[in-house]
């Protein structure tokens, strides 16, 4: 094993080198062709953008996450790329990763499972798991079970967020993680490097929260579909690259003129880990409701600010995780006072008239935060509606016929 | 002669394998499993005890240098004439209880054209079954509930229009009948059935009619031949209320396991799709179960998922297959959940898409959920060998032959026509072995 | 009331001494409102009893109000309840039992309702579920609340910085909260007595399940083993009548040994031991005589099982609470439990329970409530396989929901298992076994 002394830093600035398609290429100027491209992205099962990114120099590495929150400017920093890995989507077929689960257990690590046995997560050098639920806890282990070779760790995060207490632990954690990512890699991550992420990543993050101010804004200037993909983008491209493609969409959504629906406008809760189909997402519009915000891919807006430059980086980005977060179910509310208070906020800031509810079958955070998200915002008269779906729901009758009876209530009550 | 029997009762047919001392076949039965696992067993030991005499003759012709007259097909005709026979014997019986349930308020003063038409209805479906069991013609089914039930449905119908009868009456009493005699097993009196057939056959059969005499001394040393029944094990699904002792039960696992191994010796692993539950066995080289996976609680993927598609279809399950292997464009279906299956239906049928299209995404995802027990179980390494009621649909066959060489590369596959009896015929192996202080 | 009484099924000493105190608890609950007693409302895995009682508090289980409502077959409308006030058909049922419990009034056993509790005290370990089931009792309640996060074994260790957060969240948010709804002041003496206690039970316990290693072995590790873990997993561990109760059924056991008998079982003691089998998983409680009696029938003992570890673990690698280091070995204990250790380390586990309790096979009853325990159980089941060489078999069931027992189902797959590990025996071991 190589001395901790003789490792070279990592290179510095943009450490990344990116496909090259979108800062060179002109072609990114109208939303078509944008989203053809997050389309294409989103159904390569293969990662290619990601191989090509890792094949295009001996030392890179790849390191997979799964929902709901990882660090990614430590991987960043380490000149690794994240890869946001979210299961296999509605059109793998499942035939292994059924061998590991019970007909009780959600889609996502199955399908998941599925991916690494068919060899489509070969280039991926570690893999992180979040503290999400206990599916994807155990997953971690199952992983270290079936992929010895390769650095997995359960990625552990405060519930308690005092700065002396989950505070302390939080940042051990993300050294540990360092540690962990440079032994890995065969690099050293400084402060400086994670410094330079950091801004990376608040730039990425001033990106995405300026794609969705601008759907909350004008919802028919950015339809969900092409949100939605724009953001899944963001799992499989290197984080500069996806800023570039976001910028290249603002601009080309704002020039382009499309018509306005008679549509209500609603935030979409509960699917921040297994991700419904996206034609769940277009029957949703489609049957009346704009999607004004949404828990998709929380990774990207986790940490509701940028995170401080000056300073120590770990102790920012703790510091940004405890008292700067999103409220989701995978993590603790401490004052019960405040329990679906973030949901209401987002309702009211996005303007949204109601809330759908819309979880995978058998997810545990989702499912058992329901209940009481729901008495929250039933007490502001927020209405709301629920239903579940898995990766590969392919009946969408009964979303359509639901969404649309929703929003014709909305409108019919807000006409009075 | 020392004989061993198996029987396997199943959720949906009930099976009987009766093997004589060597091993080898000596007759096997089937029959719908009903509500009265009793007389389901009865029926199908009777129609395997059927098949075994039948076996026996042949061995008598063989013995005796008549097995050149009139060969394979004189057998044929001799066994279709002899279940025309029985169900000649039954639709009797059917018709004669039938008069019994003529009465009380809902018949009164009706009696007498009732009667008549149901006479008459049982006397037209008689006269058509001679069609039925001739050489070649084909029946949708051969358990006499079927026949029979859907033949009077026509027939009685029609009769009861032209009489002015209200059919609901007729068809009451039919439904309360056809339960007595379904488990009232048909006679034992073989001979005379055999005989009858006999005679039937002769005519029509020069050769046989040349050697009618000889012929008969053969069938009849074949009948007296004692059939000394050593040992009985059962299995299966209604395995629990056998109506035999302990000792006399092994699970289905295991009977699946050693049946594949009797029938392909090289088999290593076994897929059984039955009615409720599919299976994955692995077994060694003398048949012995190493692992086993079944599907969990739900019924997801099995055959009665078949079942609810061709309701929801208005189709036979026999028929999904063939207009399956139609399908010219892939269509995924996601959910093999029984619950689910129409309503995912009527959405794809709603957007369009042809039933034949649909059907091949339905019997693929099937298959998927078959391929996810076997690797559930340990995979396929070797020799793989298919049975169960699904591996006589060939969509679902060509999807796991395809399925099996894309995951598993290039394996020996079986798929015996007779492969509904393999369970039947691992219970029967095992009440030999029982017989002999082995297990 | 009387029932058609069932027969009476034979009760030794042991058994009876629990049941006093289950009673006694019971009475003490729900009479607090009487006394004056304060109540906190913690979970089995990771509970903290020995320092609850430094505050002369009483501990109340969620987990065992469901067993008990399971048991008593009351658990099944309690679930509907629940989700007619919206939750899922697809989640956990001990919680929803828990929330149908409170909707009809929370009755005790002893036919009193329990109080309300003063303090929620999550210690939230080995299980997601926990966090958010917490979260709706404080709904409920509107009491006082504090969490205990004890971080996951995602590497299969304890690290200093797991130990360390832990022992400060103790001191800093758990110990103040309990002081506060006590108003006794906390006295680290009074923990270390209390600590030491422990230990002194968790030794007979240790030995109770190794006793399993004899043939035949003279305990259930499984269905019995749920009785034994009782006092030690719940609101006795640190008192003189664990140690009591520890001591009484250690001495039976040893007459049993010296007698040559295997378990008791509800119809008296078991006959041949045919199968050797190690159980991983909870037991299902809605029909737990009913699962019962399909081993006991077949001859079959469970030596050793992972749900008895639920509650800490003792055996495996010798952990003891430690008056010495009254803390940390509180904070070591609540790391510790099996459901907080990685899948790997689940694996080594099982592995060695059966390389000591020489068993013959492997069998999993995998729970749908607890994805805890039954995320990665088939895996696991195929690494013991490959480890051991010896067969494993699979059953589903659930905690407390009726709806999810399928006896014909599970007595089916069983039969096949026992019946393979007969035929594999009997083909003169053609199992790998070393």
């Amino acid at each position: 094993m190589q001395m901790r002394g003789s490792l070279p830093s990592s290179p510095n600035a943009a450490p990344y080198g990116n496909t090259g398609k979108i800062m060179s290429d002109k072609k990114f100027d109208t939303t078509e062709v944008i989203f053809e491209y997050c389309r294409e992205l989103f159904e390569d099962i293969d990662f290619t953008a990601a191989r090509e990114w890792k094949d295009k120099k001996a030392e890179r590495k790849v390191v997979g996450y799964m929902p709901v929150y990882v660090p990614r400017e430590i991987i960043h920093a380490g000149g690794m790329m994240a890869l946001g890995v979210l299961g296999g989507g509605e059109n793998m077929e499942v035939i292994h990763g059924d061998a590991y689960y019970q007909s009780y257990i959600c889609r996502i690590p199955r399908s998941t499972i599925e991916l690494s046995i068919t060899g489509r997560l070969d280039f991926v050098d570690a893999m992180l798991f979040p503290s999400i639920c206990d599916v994807i806890r155990n997953l971690s282990g199952m992983w270290k079970l079936m992929k010895p070779e390769t650095y997995v760790r359960y990625f552990d995060v405060p519930q308690n967020y005092r700065d002396d207490l989950g505070g302390v632990y939080y940042v051990n954690e993300l050294k540990e993680l360092r540690s962990g990512l440079e032994e890995m890699g065969g690099v050293r991550i400084t402060d400086e490097a994670l410094r330079r992420s950091i801004a990376v990543y608040n730039e990425n993050r001033q990106l995405v929260n300026a794609v969705y101010d601008f759907r909350a804004r004008t919802p028919w200037k950015a339809p969900s579909p092409e949100v939605y993909l724009l953001m899944r983008a963001g799992m499989v491209l290197p984080v500069e690259e996806h800023s570039e493609l976001m910028r290249a969409y603002l601009a080309a959504a704002e020039a382009q003129e499309r018509p306005m629906r008679d549509n209500c406008r609603i935030v979409l809760q509960g699917s921040f880990c297994e991700q419904p189909p996206l034609n769940l997402v277009k029957s949703i519009e489609m049957a009346g409701c704009y999607i004004v915000d949404d828990d998709f891919m929380l990774v990207t807006r986790w940490l509701l600010d940028d995170v401080p430059l000056a300073g120590d980086p770990l102790e920012n980005l703790s510091a940004a995780f405890l008292h700067h977060s999103v409220e989701t179910a995978a993590k603790y509310e401490p004052v019960a006072a405040e329990k679906g208070k973030f949901l209401i906020n987002m309702v009211r800031s996005r303007a949204a008239e109601g809330v759908i509810f819309a979880a995978p079958s058998f997810c545990d955070p989702a499912l058992l935060d329901r209940p009481m998200l729901a008495n929250a915002i039933d007490k502001e008269n927020i209405p709301n509606i629920a239903f579940k779906y898995a990766e590969n729901s392919g009946q969408m009758q009964p979303i359509r016929e639901q969404a649309g009876a929703f929003a014709d209530s909305i409108k019919l009550w807000s006409g009075i | 002669m020392d004989c061993f029997i198996g029987i396997d009762l199943g959720s949906t047919t009930t099976k009987a394998m009766i093997l004589d001392e060597n091993l080898g076949t000596l007759g096997k039965g089937i029959t719908n499993s009903r509500s009265n696992y009793e007389t389901a067993t009865s029926v199908a030991k009777q129609e395997a005890v059927i098949s075994a005499r039948l076996t026996l003759f042949q061995r008598e012709l063989e013995a005796r240098g008549l097995d050149n007259i009139g060969g394979d097909v004189f057998l044929d005709r001799l066994e279709q004439s002899f279940r025309l026979e029985q169900f000649l014997e039954q639709l009797e019986d059917l018709h004669q209880t039938c008069f019994n349930y003529i009465s009380g308020p809902r018949v009164a003063g009706m009696e007498k054209p009732i009667s008549e038409t149901l006479s008459e209805t049982i006397r037209r479906i008689a006269t058509e079954a001679a069609k039925m069991y001739e050489p070649g013609a084909r029946r949708k089914s051969d358990f006499f509930r079927d026949i029979a039930g859907s033949r009077f449905m026509d027939i009685g119908e029609k009769l009861c229009k032209q009489a002015k009868l209200p059919f609901d009456i007729l068809l009451n009493i039919y439904d309360k009948s056809i339960i007595e005699v379904e488990n009232r097993p048909p006679s034992g009196d073989l001979q005379r059935k055999f005989e009858a057939a006999l005679d039937r056959v002769a005519p029509v059969m020069l050769p046989v009619a040349a050697r009618l005499e000889e012929i008969r001394q053969a069938l009849l040393a074949a009948l007296g031949i004692v059939i000394n029944e050593v040992y009985v094990v059962g299995t299966g699904y209604g395995r629990v209320t056998l109506p035999f002792p302990k000792e006399h039960i092994r699970s289905e696992i295991l009977c699946h396991g050693l049946g594949a191994h009797m029938m392909y010796p090289g088999t290593r692993t076994v897929l059984d799709i039955g009615g409720q539950d599919t299976k994955g066995i692995q077994i060694d080289d003398a048949g012995i179960v190493e692992n086993f996976q079944m599907n969990d609680r739900c019924a997801a993927g099995c055959g009665r998922y078949l079942g609810y598609i061709a309701d929801e279809m208005n189709m036979g399950v026999h028929e999904l297959g063939p207009l399956a292997l139609k399908a010219k464009k892939k269509v995924r279906i996601n959910s093999t959940c029984t619950v689910f299956a129409g309503a995912e239906l009527r959405d794809r049928l709603a957007l369009g898409e042809e039933r034949s299209d649909i059907l091949g995404g339905l019997h693929r995802a099937i298959v998927l959920r078959a391929m996810s027990i076997i690797s559930r179980s340990g995979g396929i390494s070797n020799e793989f060998t298919f049975t169960g009621g699904v591996a006589n649909n060939l969509s679902a066959v060509r999807e796991l032959k395809k399925l099996v060489v894309e995951n598993y590369g290039d394996m020996t596959i079986n798929i015996d026509p007779n492969s509904i009896y393999t369970g039947a015929l691992g219970a029967a192996a095992f009440a030999r072995r029982s017989a002999n202080g082995e297990n | 009331m009387k029932k058609t009484a069932p027969r009476e099924a034979i009760k030794e000493l042991s058994m009876l001494k629990q049941k006093e105190m289950i009673a006694s608890n019971y009475e003490k609950l729900t009479s607090a409102p009487q006394t004056g007693a304060r109540v906190v409302s913690t979970y089995v895995p990771g509970n903290l009893n020995e320092l609850i009682m430094c505050f002369d508090m009483l501990n109340n289980l969620p987990e065992i109000n469901a067993i008990q409502n399971g048991m008593r077959k009351k658990s099944g409308g309690m679930i509907l309840e629940a989700e007619k006030r919206g939750h899922s058909e697809d989640v956990c049922t001990y919680v929803k039992s828990d929330i149908g419990y409170m909707a009809k009034g929370a009755i005790a056993p002893n036919g009193k309702p329990l109080p309300s509790p003063d303090l929620l005290l999550l210690s939230y370990t080995g299980c997601f579920t926990f966090m958010k089931w917490f979260e709706l009792l404080r709904d409920e309640y509107g009491c006082e609340t504090v969490m205990l996060q004890v971080p996951y074994e995602g590497d299969g260790k304890v690290s200093k910085n797991m130990r360390d957060y832990v022992v400060k969240q103790l001191k800093q948010e758990v110990i103040p909260a309990l002081e506060r709804v006590s108003g006794v002041k906390f006295d680290i003496d009074r923990l270390r007595e209390n600590l030491a206690r422990s230990a002194k039970a968790e030794d007979d316990f240790v030995w109770i399940m190794q006793s399993a290693k004899n043939t035949p072995s003279p305990i259930d590790a499984y269905f019995g083993g749920v009785y034994y873990i009782g006092p030690i997993f719940t609101a006795f561990r640190g008192t003189e009548d664990a140690i009591d109760y520890y001591k009484l059924l250690r001495g039976e056991i040893e007459q049993r040994i010296a007698l040559g008998k295997g378990p008791i079982t509800p119809e008296g003691d078991l006959g041949e031991e045919k199968y050797r089998l190690v159980v991983e998983g909870p037991p299902n409680w809605t029909s737990f005589r009913d699962f019962w009696k399909m081993f006991y029938d077949e001859g079959a003992v469970v030596v050793a099982s992972t749900y008895t570890k639920v509650g800490g673990v003792y055996d495996y690698d010798g952990f003891r609470h430690d008056p010495s280091r009254p803390l940390e070995s509180l904070a070591e204990y609540c790391l510790g439990c099996y459901t907080n250790r990685n899948l790997p380390e689940r694996v080594k586990m099982i592995e060695t329970y059966m390389d000591e309790y020489n068993a013959d096979g492997f069998l999993t009853n995998s729970i749908k409530s607890c994805n805890s325990f039954s995320a990665g159980q088939l895996l696991m089941m195929r690494e013991i396989e490959k480890r051991t060489g010896k067969p494993a078999a699979f059953v589903e069931s659930d905690l407390v929901d009726p709806r999810y027992f399928s006896a014909s189902n599970i007595k089916n797959r069983l039969e096949s298992y026992f019946q393979m590990i007969d035929q594999k025996r009997r083909a003169g071991g053609s199992t790998r076994a070393a």
